[in-house]
């Protein structure tokens, strides 16, 4: 079958997770008190970003680490690091 | 490990390691870093490999490289919510040596490749991110890696560490990047049988297909998708700028899932299984994008200096050809034994004199011009389906009329005064 939603996507990859994240935001309340459409959470494209109402949770270890979430937040809250190396994504095909 | 190398080379992609590659060749002690498990294991494309710029670093490489198929035919589909217009071309010539082009899966491509750099020489060392240049009395004198005493020192530093190149930033060779200037791109590998592939795409073995796809397939948004064929798996994504994305608010995976279910693509990959999922960063920005490339002691090469042409798909023939210059560059550097930023500006001129930067300044104003006026994705390519149908419906009505009616619709929706203006400014753009 071919996949229907990101979750059956994110599914069919390896990550050699960290222990610690290599994606940070900055500042929550400007998430929260700046951003109305918290923008991240609609592009990025492993839905890395998930607003709790006070906070932006980090789900790091689905990150393909494109560098959408860096260029793209318009507060330049993100700060985006590589994961240690060797870990993250590993991309077995293309 | 030698304290001290002649090149370190940061990224095993194909800019890293074509650089890496020739350097070895020549002699040269080279160091060539890769932050993932093996080289290919962080790279991304959506599959078109040029044999030009690779056969320049291994001649007849498609006797030994792990390819896909060669391309025999490239379609372009302006695409429409139930129709598309096509057109395209197949010729015999490319599926015969030297051929044109390769559909490709980096992951193992990029293993081999880099394999070919080792073979000549060259150190690689997987595993390892390079944190920082070290710079010293304003010169790039070696790398800080996120290894145990990971200060490794050389005469030249290469930057081929990809569309994010953080060094190239921290050195302050270019700010950070605009949305507009960086493609979202996401892709899927769908595995599909090697004869439902060539029943669907009318091939043979060993013959590939290589289909862009403009309009609907971005919801009308500045960008493209593509399916590509491989032996027996398809790779089909879309992407569009981050800026359109961010516009448009879309969730890129959303758009890839309404890809695969349009009428006109869900027949050619429908029974197939998805076997990876990838997104990844094309840098678009073009000509004026292009940060400084050389400096003291450090040279930057391939997606790290936005070297692409978004309009041609071509990237990683641009990102080749240009470590094959970076270390024509240090090796002539070497022997003239300075390695200061007049010296190595030799590759600036080596770069802009070549097809790469001729080619980009070609398009610079086109990605600003779609940027800019969003009509010709979201208003032309439906007018063209709808002038087609109409044009090859049989109804009864004259030809000489349909034209008639043709003409009218599409000067009555966006003005006369104005189509003049969008034909006048799109031939501009890619004159």
């Amino acid at each position: 079958m071919s996949t229907k939603n990101i979750e059956e996507k994110q599914y069919l990859l390896r990550f050699k997770c960290d222990t610690k994240s290599h994606l940070t935001v900055l500042d929550h309340d400007v998430c929260m008190t700046q951003c109305p459409d918290k923008i991240c959470t609609v592009f990025c494209p492993a839905e890395v970003y998930k607003w709790e109402g006070t906070r932006m949770q980090v789900g790091y270890e689905g990150c393909h680490e494109c560098g959408s979430c860096r260029i793209g937040c318009p507060y330049q809250n993100i700060k985006w690091e590589y994961p240690k190396g060797g870990h993250g994504i590993v991309f077995r095909l293309a | 490990m030698p304290e001290k190398f002649d090149v370190i080379v940061v990224g095993a992609g194909p800019a890293g390691t074509a650089c890496a590659l020739t350097c070895a060749k020549s002699g040269l002690n080279v160091l060539l870093i890769e932050r993932g498990e093996y080289p290919g294991a962080k790279n991304v494309m959506g599959g078109v490999l040029y044999r030009k710029q690779m056969e320049e670093l291994i001649p007849e490489f498609w006797k030994e490289a792990p390819l896909e198929r060669p391309v025999i035919e490239q379609r372009f589909w302006m695409m429409d919510k139930e129709s598309v217009v096509s057109f395209g071309y197949k010729g015999l010539e490319w599926a015969a040596e030297p051929y044109n082009n390769f559909t490709v899966l980096r992951a193992q491509f990029d293993q081999w490749f880099a394999g070919k750099a080792v073979e000549a020489g060259a150190l690689l060392i997987n595993e390892t991110v390079v944190l920082e240049c070290i710079v010293e009395n304003g010169k790039v004198v070696g790398v800080r890696t996120d290894r145990p005493n990971g200060e490794v020192y050389a005469d030249v530093v290469v930057l081929a560490d990809g569309v994010n190149s953080l060094l190239s930033k921290q050195l302050g060779f270019h700010k950070e990047f605009r949305p507009d200037e960086v493609a979202l791109t996401v892709m899927e590998v769908i595995n599909l049988p090697k004869e439902k592939i060539n029943d669907r795409f009318n091939l043979e073995d060993n013959q590939g297909t290589t289909i862009e796809i403009f309009g609907d397939s971005t919801k009308g948004n500045l960008g493209t998708a593509f399916i590509y064929t491989n032996k027996d798996s398809l790779n089909i994504g879309v992407g569009t700028t981050l800026s359109s994305m961010i516009k448009a608010k879309l969730k890129p995976y959303e758009l890839l899932d309404y890809l695969k279910n349009h009428p006109m693509v869900k027949p050619l990959i429908v029974g197939g299984e998805s076997a990876e999922y990838l997104a990844h960063l094309i840098p678009e920005g073009g000509f004026r994008s292009v940060p400084k490339v050389a400096g003291n002691g450090v040279i930057v090469v391939g997606d790290a200096a936005q070297l692409v042409n978004a309009i041609h798909r071509e990237g990683s023939n641009m990102a080749m050809h240009s470590g094959l210059l970076a270390a024509e560059t240090v090796i002539e550097a070497k022997h003239r034994g300075d390695f200061s930023e007049a010296s190595l500006n030799l590759y600036r001129e080596k770069l802009y004199g070549s097809f790469i930067m001729k080619d980009l300044e070609k398009y610079k104003d086109a990605a600003h011009t779609f940027e800019k006026y969003p009509q010709y994705f979201n208003e032309y390519v439906p007018m063209m389906n709808q002038a087609m149908s109409k044009f090859f419906t049989v109804d009864g009505t004259p030809k000489r009329d349909k034209q008639k009616q043709i003409m009218k619709k599409v000067t009555q929706e966006r003005g006369t005064i104005r189509v003049i203006q969008d034909i006048y400014r799109a031939w501009k753009a890619v004159k």
